[in-house]
């Protein structure tokens, strides 16, 4: 499988993306400056998580404009796999490869800690080896997480099975309380209409090594490189 | 020229910040504050010289970089100086 990472002034998780992607695929990811304009034929793009350009104006709303951006976005609905963690959702969401917005978390405070989420799909790339309704332990770093969207767009990511994977407690129920930051529905993840770009705001690049203290982050790399082989 | 833009949530749209900002004047004693939201405000020094034509330019950056429509609104002002 060929994949390359994204990496903006400011991204903070390309290394991290970069050394999971190597972990599960045997092959290293080209490392794209965000002012390329050309990108070589992958089968993954990844938009990583950070601060691009400070968070200046809003999350990923500069680095949606990147020279980079225009060639990503077509690729992307040429039905290339795209996926964006935490900056890298926000930036999907302001390119419009997304609907909605992640707004600032509800509590007004940056969230740094391991969260539950329930896996509510599995009939993409991204969590094909995951089982339905599986729990797992996954850790979000981020202080504009809280998605948001009007109605219309929510009835229409729940009637297209577009949620990915939900904010739980350790149970697998979607409460209020087990909603760290204020999202709609505990939204966490969603996909596009053609299912080929995730975002999501937890980081399953931080818990893929045994050694950083847990693996349910793994399945989303190994389901990749699968899918790709 | 020079064109001022006002960027604001919409209405329906959740303000945190606003709220805070509101519970914060209510310890301060500032009772009477019945609601708060929160915007940006931005200044452009344009080259343009015609006002219209100022003004369409500065719709286009609302709408691709200054304002995201999801959620916010934007107002422009245009001034000779």
């Amino acid at each position: 499988m060929k994949s390359a990472v994204i990496v903006f002034p400011g991204s903070n998780c390309d290394r991290d993306v970069k050394v999971a992607l190597t972990q599960s695929t045997g092959r290293e990811p080209l490392m794209i400056w965000h002012q390329d304009r050309t990108l070589p034929e992958v089968d993954l793009i990844v938009l990583p998580g950070g601060f691009s350009y400070g968070d200046y104006l809003r999350c990923g709303a500069m680095a949606a404009q990147s020279p980079v951006m225009a060639e990503v976005v077509a690729r992307a609905n040429k039905g290339v796999a795209v996926l964006g963690i935490c900056n890298g959702f926000q930036i999907l969401t302001e390119t419009g490869l997304l609907p909605g917005v992640l707004m600032r978390n509800a509590g007004l405070k940056f969230v740094c800690r391991d969260v539950h989420l329930r896996v509510e799909v599995t009939d993409t790339v991204f969590t094909r080896n995951y089982r339905k309704g599986q729990r797992i332990r996954v850790p979000i770093a981020h202080n504009e997480g809280n998605y948001f969207a009007d109605e219309d767009t929510l009835k229409r990511l729940e009637d297209e099975r577009r949620v990915a994977f939900r904010y739980t407690d350790a149970a697998g129920n979607a409460t209020a309380e087990a909603n760290p930051n204020g999202a709609l529905r505990n939204i966490a993840g969603i996909l596009n209409e053609k299912r080929n770009v995730l975002g999501l705001m937890p980081h399953p690049e931080r818990l893929a090594d045994a050694l950083l203290g847990g693996t349910d982050g793994r399945p989303m790399f190994e389901g990749l490189a699968a899918a790709f082989a | 020229m020079k064109a001022k833009v006002h960027v604001t949530l919409k209405e329906g749209v959740l303000d945190p910040q606003g709220k805070a900002v509101q519970h914060a004047l209510g310890s301060l004693g500032f009772g009477g504050v019945k609601g708060v939201r929160q915007g940006k405000y931005i200044e452009l020094e344009l080259a343009e010289k015609d006002p219209k034509k100022a003004k369409a330019e500065v719709e286009a950056m609302c709408r691709k970089l200054l304002a995201n429509t999801v959620i916010e609104n934007y107002a422009i002002d245009i001034a000779e100086k």
